[in-house]
């Protein structure tokens, strides 16, 4: 008895399940602190599901069974269907494009009798697998470019078609899998590149044209005065900064002005520009700003729990899914709000110790992909909630309301615990 | 490996630890450093004040305001801050007993809790406010007066095209995918303009934040505004509507039940759209929306019913043009084509009556146009549906037949920017096969030549129907707004492409438009001659059957009248029925014509002012109904005062 017990948990990276628990008990009391009215009977609404609290921890039975079938199933189970989940999650995304509904705004739900599920969440856990699968197969040589585009291609195909479902925040956390690249090899070059070349279509957008090609030039003529003895040296090293100069010149006076009045929709634009604060989007900032006075009304030792007022009278909007870090710093203040994100922390460094303990590289990209996702979502959902980032609505992993969010981060983590409790075969 | 990989590892921990201390940076300076937040979160020491942005003002062509705002006022309650007042008092100003006031306090609590203010009576009357301003002292801080905007309608005119708003419902509350923006207490447009340009209407609420003293009075704005958020008002709308038209629309049709449609053929924007009888729109703003809309919902006059677009009727003889322009199209007669009509049309089994008799009086097209020839039509119509190149009606005649008549706006809903139009119904050969089960010829359907039978086009299909006339072949979706003030939205892209009608030429039209100004030079339509201006017209009478007491029973017909004008470039196109009133010639025809007379002359020559009185006084409407009816005694008191234009 003893035995088969031990044999059932064997392997399991206890820390990794702590810090799970740790935060998903943490969100259930979150959603329920932003619900709490005060006088609600608690263990009537428990019983009778209609707060979210309660719905979501029957979402939490889900995923724990969920888990605990992950966990009995077999590693190579993960490998050998890697490419046809992939598959079947982008056929799950298209077949959202035609039949999905919409829910404020986004067409990216399915509704199968009664409950709402978004794929899209979905997606990112068959896309993770399909990408460890690639990079870990033989054939795929990560030095080549060939191989590199491909592996470009299969993470950014779902968020191509996850943008045209309007949820461009879910989008845009596929763009983590370059984390993951880097890590395998990709050169660090290319992260320098990707991040001058959002530096440069965001100028664009925002400087004046001419001021901007004024500040290329001068930019231009003072590196080939600082490298005019190579340039002497070196013929070509001319024809490279000028060729440079010559693209980010077009790139800014013709491309992006061409893309932005002929290809892309005339709301788009719009959306882009509130993003970047060119147009005020007076919902967008009203949001920000309630959710700022919330956390920053916190103070140093918070409120207290069930003690915030700015969540408990609804002054914060979407305040038990996107803003649901609202309450943890108000309630809890910058003491609570550093050990919250100290967890996370640790829950992110504990993965990548897992992923570099691995013989077989698709347990690591997996484990690495893991690691990223859940860092974007993190990034990203605590800049927007303190004026950081722009509103994009995209959940804080584990802990904010939703189903479909808690199972994907659920049988993402526990696909990584399976695997790293096998790490002694090599698994491709 | 692993050691190659090592600094990677390194970097990527960086990029993690980066980004939290950026975080953490950030929440000490949010929740240590700085000491604004904490006080805009509390209740006790700022006061948060929504603002009402001013919804977008309507203007008519000539840009005088047919729709603006108002401001009336609110009694706000913050339940926390009731203390020690005379609530009897405040009950007698208000006429509601403690036990009333008690359940709205609870009600209050139970939508927005405590500390937030609810509406306790909304939208005060006059004579309310005035008390309670002078005792407010005695109720504040817990209650607080707050100005609202209401709508209000200066010309008193065009209720239905313009709708109203109300307040949003729970039901849409709930509906967070289409309302999602809104909040509880908000209000939106329910009908009319005022709902289809919601969006550009509504404008943005605001939030201000302002300090209070102990005592909880206002004291300026906090940290000089920095955290408010300014209310952005909705954008105006710039209608092609004639308000001083429509107001003579208006009372033209007075006393009628019927509807006027004038519509500008060059731009489709609607001149004036007139559903009689109509009602005062300020009957439908501040403190007796609710009462006064059950009691114009239950009168017998069905004043919310916009005729015009919800209303269909067999067109009668003013769908002769029509059925001539499709019979020159499909090439089965020619503008010089003549039927030899001897006062009734035999070609089916039962002879088709005409008013005419004398011979020749349907020698050609234009004669058989001003004439109303009953046979002609009959017989162009049969000649339409049975041609031999469509291999015969039941084959594809009735069908290319149908499809004419969708492109000519028939049959669907043509897409004005107000909710609601009608379809109408235009027969086709599925619906002949399923009403006769396919043994049915061009007999069956012999009526469709003169406007009768199963044909049934709204009031605004009509005066399409002219537009395409008078533009040979074009027109654009009529619609009302022309503008709207710093759009940026798609809104009227629809309403700025010309649409062409079949490929129908050019002297196809010419002949047709000659036999209309003929109809109103020396034929049917003379009563609507105005000096100096050729008009192109067709009168109509629709034979009208009802079913009363299980019987199908002909009842009294409706009078039409289709025109345009000038002829030779038209400005306006036009279609009038004045329900139950007998021939068209009789009120439609003069109703019609007085309209054109002020659109393109701007008044009304004293020459006519005897006919223009005449029509104004005539009742139409059945006595019996107009009895039961207190649409006038509700449009006399009216609560809000009329500008006089």
């Amino acid at each position: 008895m003893n035995r088969s017990q031990a044999k059932l948990t064997q392997g399991i990276d206890w820390p990794i399940v702590g810090l799970y628990l740790a935060l998903v008990i943490i969100g259930i009391m979150s959603i329920f602190a932003a619900e709490y009215r005060g006088d609600d009977n608690v263990w009537q609404d428990i019983i009778h599901p209609g707060k979210n609290y309660s719905r979501q921890l029957i979402w939490l039975g889900i995923s724990l069974v969920l888990a605990a079938v992950i966990w009995l199933t077999d590693s190579k189970f993960f490998t050998a269907t890697a490419n046809l989940m992939y598959a079947g999650g982008l056929l799950l995304l298209l077949l959202v494009l035609g039949i999905g509904k919409d829910v404020k705004g986004s067409h990216s739900w399915l509704v199968i009798g009664g409950f709402q599920f978004q794929p899209a969440e979905l997606t990112k856990l068959c896309t993770n697998l399909a990408l460890a699968k690639y990079l870990s197969s033989q054939e795929t040589d990560f030095t080549k470019l060939r191989s590199r585009l491909i592996a470009a291609a299969l993470a950014l195909i779902p968020a191509g078609i996850i943008i045209l479902q309007d949820e461009t925040g879910l989008a845009l956390v596929y763009f983590s899998f370059f984390l993951v690249m880097f890590r395998e090899g990709l050169p660090g070059v290319l992260l320098v590149i990707a991040f001058s070349g959002i530096v440069l279509v965001l100028s664009a957008l925002l400087v004046d044209r001419t001021v901007l090609f004024i500040i290329f030039t001068v930019i231009t003529a003072l590196v080939i005065y600082f490298s005019r003895r190579e340039i002497k040296r070196k013929r070509s090293r001319l024809a490279l900064i000028l060729g440079v100069y010559a693209f980010c010149g077009l790139f800014v006076m013709f491309i992006v002005p061409f893309v932005f009045t002929k290809v892309l929709k005339d709301y788009q634009v719009r959306r882009i520009e509130v993003m970047l604060g060119k147009e005020n989007d007076p919902k967008a900032t009203y949001n920000t700003r309630q959710s700022m006075i919330a956390i920053g009304s916190g103070g140093f030792w918070g409120k207290g729990y069930l003690k915030g007022t700015q969540t408990r009278y609804d002054f914060v909007p979407e305040q038990s899914t996107d803003f649901i870090f609202c309450t943890i710093g108000e309630d809890f203040g910058f003491f609570g709000s550093v050990i919250f994100l100290a967890i996370f922390v640790a829950l992110l460094f504990r993965i990548i110790f897992v992923a570099e303990r691995q013989r077989s590289t698709f347990t690591r990209v997996y484990a690495y992909g893991v690691a990223s996702i859940i860092f974007f979502h993190l990034a990203i959902n605590i800049a927007m909630t303190i004026g950081l980032a722009p509103v994009i609505g995209i959940p804080l992993p584990l802990v904010s309301y939703g189903g479909s969010s808690l199972m994907t981060f659920t049988m993402l983590i526990f696909i990584l615990l399976r695997l790293d409790a096998d790490r002694q075969m090599v698994l491709r | 490996m692993s050691v190659f990989n090592q600094p990677r590892k390194r970097v990527i921990q960086m990029i993690i630890l980066g980004m939290v201390i950026l975080i953490i940076t950030r929440l000490f300076f949010l929740q240590i450093v700085e000491k604004k937040y904490a006080k805009l979160a509390d209740a006790n020491a700022v006061l948060r004040k929504v603002i009402y942005p001013s919804r977008g003002i309507i203007y008519d062509r000539q840009n005088r305001s047919i729709l603006g705002n108002d401001v009336l006022y609110d009694l706000v309650v913050t339940p926390a801050s009731v203390k020690n007042i005379d609530t009897a008092y405040l009950c007698n100003i208000l006429k509601i007993d403690t036990e009333e006031f008690r359940k709205r306090i609870i009600t209050a609590i139970v939508k927005n809790g405590r500390v937030r203010q609810s509406v306790f009576a909304p939208l005060l009357a006059p004579e309310v406010f005035g008390q309670l301003q002078e005792s407010m002292y005695l109720f504040s801080p817990g209650f607080e007066l707050v100005p609202r905007q209401i709508r209000s309608y200066p010309y008193a005119a065009a209720a239905n095209i313009l709708g109203y708003i109300a307040e949003i419902s729970p039901a849409m509350l709930k509906d967070t995918a289409n309302y999602s923006s809104y909040n509880s207490g908000d209000y939106l447009g329910f009908t009319g303009l005022e709902k289809t340009y919601e969006s550009v209407l509504m404008g943005q609420r605001g939030i201000q934040y302002l300090i209070k003293d102990n005592l909880n009075r206002p004291q300026g704005s906090y940290e000089n505004g920095e955290f408010d958020s300014a209310a952005i008002a909705g954008k105006n709308l710039r209608l092609s509507l004639d308000v001083e038209l429509q107001v003579l629309g208006e009372k033209l049709m007075k006393g009628k039940s019927g509807s006027i449609v004038a519509i500008d053929p060059q731009t489709g924007g609607i001149l004036a759209m007139v559903s009689g009888p109509s009602f005062d729109p300020n009957l439908l703003t501040g403190p007796y929306r609710s009462a006064n809309f059950s009691k114009l919902y239950t009168d017998t006059t069905k004043p919310l019913f916009n005729r015009a677009i919800q209303a269909t009727y067999p067109p009668g003889s003013t769908f002769k043009p029509m059925i001539a322009l499709v019979g020159l199209d499909e090439g089965v007669i020619t503008p010089s084509f003549g039927y030899p009509c001897g006062g009734a049309y035999y070609g089916c089994s039962r002879p088709i009556k005409c008013e005419h008799h004398d011979a020749g009086h349907a020698a050609n097209l234009r004669l058989a146009l001003s004439h109303s020839c009953n046979s002609y039509f009959s017989h162009v119509y049969r000649l339409s549906v049975d041609a031999g190149k469509f291999g015969g009606i039941k084959v594809g005649g009735m069908q290319k037949w149908a499809d004419y008549m969708n492109s000519f706006g028939f049959g669907h809903k043509i897409g004005i920017d107000i909710p609601s139009e009608g379809r109408g119904l235009v027969p086709d050969k599925k619906y002949y096969d399923a009403r006769y089960k396919g043994s049915w010829n061009s007999c069956t359907s012999v009526f469709l030549g003169i406007g009768q039978g199963e044909l049934l086009l709204t009031p605004l299909q009509m005066a399409n129907a002219m537009c395409i006339v008078a533009n040979r072949g074009s027109f654009y979706i009529p619609h009302f707004v022309a503008s709207i003030d710093n759009d940026n939205t798609h809104l009227l892209d629809k309403y700025k492409e010309k649409h062409d009608v079949a490929h129908i030429s050019d002297t196809a039209y010419s002949a047709v438009i000659h036999g209309m100004t003929d109809v109103v030079e020396s034929g049917t339509g003379r009563i609507a001659q105005i000096e100096g201006i050729t008009i192109g017209g067709k009168t109509g009478t629709a034979e009208n059957y009802g079913i009363v007491n299980g019987v199908r029973t002909k009842l009294k017909n409706h009078a039409v009248f289709v025109a345009f004008a000038p002829a030779e470039k038209a400005r306006i196109a036009i279609a009038v029925i004045v329900e139950n009133s007998g021939f068209g010639a009789k009120y439609a025809a003069p109703i019609a014509s007085l309209m054109m007379e002020k659109y393109l002359k701007d008044s009304i020559s004293t020459k006519r002012q005897p006919l223009l009185k005449t029509v104004m006084e005539t009742v139409t409407i059945d006595a019996a109904m107009l009895a039961k009816s207190h649409l006038d005694s509700l449009n006399n008191n009216a609560v809000i005062k009329k500008k006089t234009p």
